[in-house]
């Protein structure tokens, strides 16, 4: 079975979880993604892999309480089971040859963007992490950061965490200010990936964003997850979950993310009125 | 005295306004009595043009003797020499083009219905029968199954049976691949593919769920790690095509495959469930297969007005008459002869119709095909808030991928012996879709079991070296 190793709040809505999958972790890399179910009737989801140690045989996933699934997910602590649990999926990213990078980050897709950070730096890459969160309070990963960064530009939309502005603001100064990045790495909401990635065109930088959508087998069999890249349908799940940023159809992607949004916003409701009951 | 009937007994079903609205299962079954009458219809001809026409080569006419005199765990036994799921294919083998297709009955009347029969034994075994499986002894040979689909059981059981350690890995969370996430509960309830996937594990069967072989394992350290001697591919034809016409990416447009997921093997139908799906009013599906008939049914079900919309004429439609038939009398629209060129959206980037053209059929060519011809200026919009893409499936690409020296075709099929599904890699087998592209149960059950006993010659014969 698959063990809740540790648990461990990292802001308010956000949660970090080892989970014992010795099959996953002996060949999990960053970029690659894993789907759950928390039960037997439950939906399975996809996350993508935060940290994963071969040894232990265990997978760190990071989430953010975002619904009905997330939340039952919340609701388990450690030395409980997870019913299903399967990956690694989808291709890792590449760091091969890569000598100086920008990873830009941007609230709980910081969580994917620092296993990037770290093995890149680990190969000897100078690494500019470029991390952006709405206020203090949210901030994940800082310490981690820091350590797997040779720059580390922490932002926050209302100055009360490092500067104040959008990490797109922060990656304009240093390309300006002379940085020469081969390739920019990006990963959060999709908002912000379209910006940074509008940004890097203009100045002609390969970029990388990693996507992830609704999706239900991560096996390519459902085509759920499927995007428009350069004109062409590929589906996350196996042709990505990373994708060259610039031929990306942002704007589809965004509208495809929000289908089950109020399918979404009842279920959580409902499974929040539940805990409340099971609280009283 | 057989009985002369030109007709078969009628198979009971749910009334079709009833059961457009539910997901029980719509055929319901011969009785004994019904199924005594309809055996006696059988005139145990000679040349048993039936098993002829089975693809795994039932002895149809000897079970239906059987049942004929009430005898029906002897038939079960004799269905069970050739079939690993009797109950599975009795509902949804093609029977009119195979076995029924040859029956002499057919020539004036019609045939014998023989899959009625087969699944009437099955049912009645299952329902009946008391003893448990005998796990046979082990003779320490391992084999690995990729996919849990009918090809997949249907080699587990038959190595199982020769005392094989077989594993069967599953990259879903649930285990029957097609059966569970394709076919509808209406169709195929999910208790009968959980009874054969209950008795293969009586056999000792191991079934390993979430484990995606090419990514969480590899198909080489299968054999060089894990100390299996030989592996069977059934890993299907799961990957959904599109069209690539304009609108394919907007919201409420689903592949037949996303769309019968969500309902089968993720439970959308249930009123409490977790997954979500779109309830369409109006829904088109697209495609004229097997797969379309089921998607269209399913939408139905969830409270839709439902049209198929297939290139062809009726005469072409390749899904089976009875579904077609049954999909005609719940209420579901037809228009023939057209064929999809855009899906248009709204501002947010929801389906609100897709846009078709009229073909016309040219004439026949020397091969007696008549193919279509778009009708210049014919365009026309059917309203629609859900579009259900069910022009077929392609082999997974994730095996091929990641399995050194393993030959495909061009389009991904694995290059497999027709006889015994051998690979282009010594020890590895393939079988079903993923070698023929996708096709019935049956032919993949069939595959399966050839593949069996070809691998139980070459472990046999590796070992006898030795």
């Amino acid at each position: 079975m698959y063990e809740i190793l540790k648990k461990q709040r990292l802001n308010p809505t956000v949660t970090l979880m080892e989970i014992n999958a010795p099959l996953v972790a002996k060949k999990a890399e960053p970029g690659q993604f894993i789907i759950l179910r928390v039960n037997a009737d439950g939906e399975r989801i996809p996350l993508t892999i935060a940290d994963y140690d071969r040894e232990e045989g265990s997978i760190t996933i990071i989430y953010q309480i975002v619904g009905a699934t997330t939340q039952q997910l919340d609701s388990l602590n450690e030395g409980e089971c997870l019913h299903d649990f399967v990956g690694p999926l989808g291709k890792a990213t590449e760091t091969e040859g890569l000598k100086k990078v920008a990873v830009v980050g941007g609230g709980v897709g910081c969580a994917i963007a620092y296993p990037v950070a770290k093995k890149l730096f680990e190969q000897g890459c100078e690494v500019h992490s470029i991390v952006g969160f709405r206020t203090k309070d949210l901030v994940i990963l800082e310490h981690e950061f820091e350590k797997a960064s040779s720059r580390l530009v922490r932002m926050s939309d209302d100055g009360s965490w490092g500067e104040k502005g959008l990490v797109t603001n922060a990656l304009k100064t240093l390309v300006d200010g002379g940085e020469k990045y081969d390739r920019v790495i990006t990963i959060g909401p999709l908002i912000m990936m379209k910006f940074v990635c509008q940004l890097t065109r203009e100045y002609s930088i390969p970029t990388v964003a990693s996507m992830n959508p609704i999706m239900i087998d991560g096996t390519g069999m459902c085509g759920g997850c499927r995007l428009t890249v350069g004109g062409e349908t590929k589906f996350a799940c196996v042709d990505g979950p990373e994708f060259d940023g610039h031929l990306i159809d942002f704007d589809s992607a965004m509208k495809r993310s929000s289908m089950y949004r109020d399918f979404e916003r009842k279920a959580h409701e409902h499974v929040c009125n539940l805990l409340k009951m099971e609280d009283k | 005295m057989p009985n002369m009937s030109l007709k078969k007994n009628e198979m009971p079903t749910q009334a079709p306004e009833v059961r457009n609205s539910n997901f029980l299962e719509v055929a319901l079954g011969y009785t004994e009595e019904q199924a005594i009458d309809e055996a006696k219809r059988c005139l145990n001809c000679k040349h048993k043009p039936c098993t002829a026409g089975c693809p795994v080569k039932i002895h149809i006419s000897d079970f239906i003797a059987q049942v004929a005199e009430g005898n029906f765990e002897e038939a079960y036994r004799i269905i069970s020499q050739s079939s690993s799921l009797p109950a599975v294919c009795g509902r949804v083998c093609p029977q009119e083009t195979q076995c029924e297709k040859m029956c002499v009955r057919g020539v004036k009347g019609e045939p014998v219905g023989i899959g009625r029969l087969e699944r009437f034994v099955a049912d009645y075994h299952n329902s009946h029968c008391t003893t448990s499986v005998v796990k046979p002894e082990s003779n320490g040979h391992k084999v690995a199954i990729i996919g849990s689909g009918p090809s997949g059981l249907a080699c587990a059981g038959d190595l199982a049976k020769k005392g094989y350690d077989v594993t069967v890995f599953e990259a879903l969370h649930l285990a029957g691949g097609v059966l569970v996430y394709g076919i509808p509960e209406f169709r195929l309830p999910k208790t009968i593919v959980q009874k054969e996937i209950d008795t293969l594990k009586e056999l000792g069967v191991e079934i390993d769920t979430n484990v995606v072989i090419g990514k969480t394992i590899s198909i080489d350290e299968l054999m060089e790690e894990y100390g299996y001697d030989a592996v069977f591919i059934g890993s299907g034809a799961g990957l959904p095509r599109f069209m690539n016409i304009p609108g394919e990416s907007l919201n409420g447009v689903y592949s037949a495959n996303e769309f019968l997921t969500r309902v089968n093997l993720m439970k959308a139908y249930k009123p409490d469930s977790t997954t979500p799906i779109q309830h369409g009013k109006k829904v088109v599906v697209v495609g004229g297969g097997n797969v379309a008939m089921d998607a269209a049914r399913c939408a139905k079900r969830l409270g839709a007005d439902v049209t198929i919309v297939y290139r062809l004429a009726m005469e072409e439609l390749p899904a089976r008459k009875e579904e077609v038939e049954h999909a005609m009398e719940e209420g579901i629209e037809f228009k023939l002869l057209t064929n999809p060129v855009s899906i248009e959206g709204n501002a947010d980037g929801w389906v609100d119709g897709i846009t078709c053209q009229v073909m016309e059929l040219c004439e026949p060519d020397a091969s007696g095909r008549r193919s279509p011809k778009a009708v210049q200026g014919s365009e026309f919009t059917i309203d629609a808030d859900c579009v259900i893409m069910a022009i077929g499936t392609s082999p997974n690409p994730l095996i091929k991928s990641t399995t050194k020296g393993l030959e495909t075709q061009r389009w991904g099929g694995i290059v497999a012996d027709d006889e015994t599904g051998k690979t282009s890699r010594e020890g590895v087998y393939a079988g079903g879709d993923a070698v023929t592209g996708a096709a019935t149960v049956i032919l993949a059950m069939g595959a399966g079991k050839n593949a069996a006993a070809a691998i139980d010659r070459y472990i046999s014969e590796k070992y006898a070296e030795n």
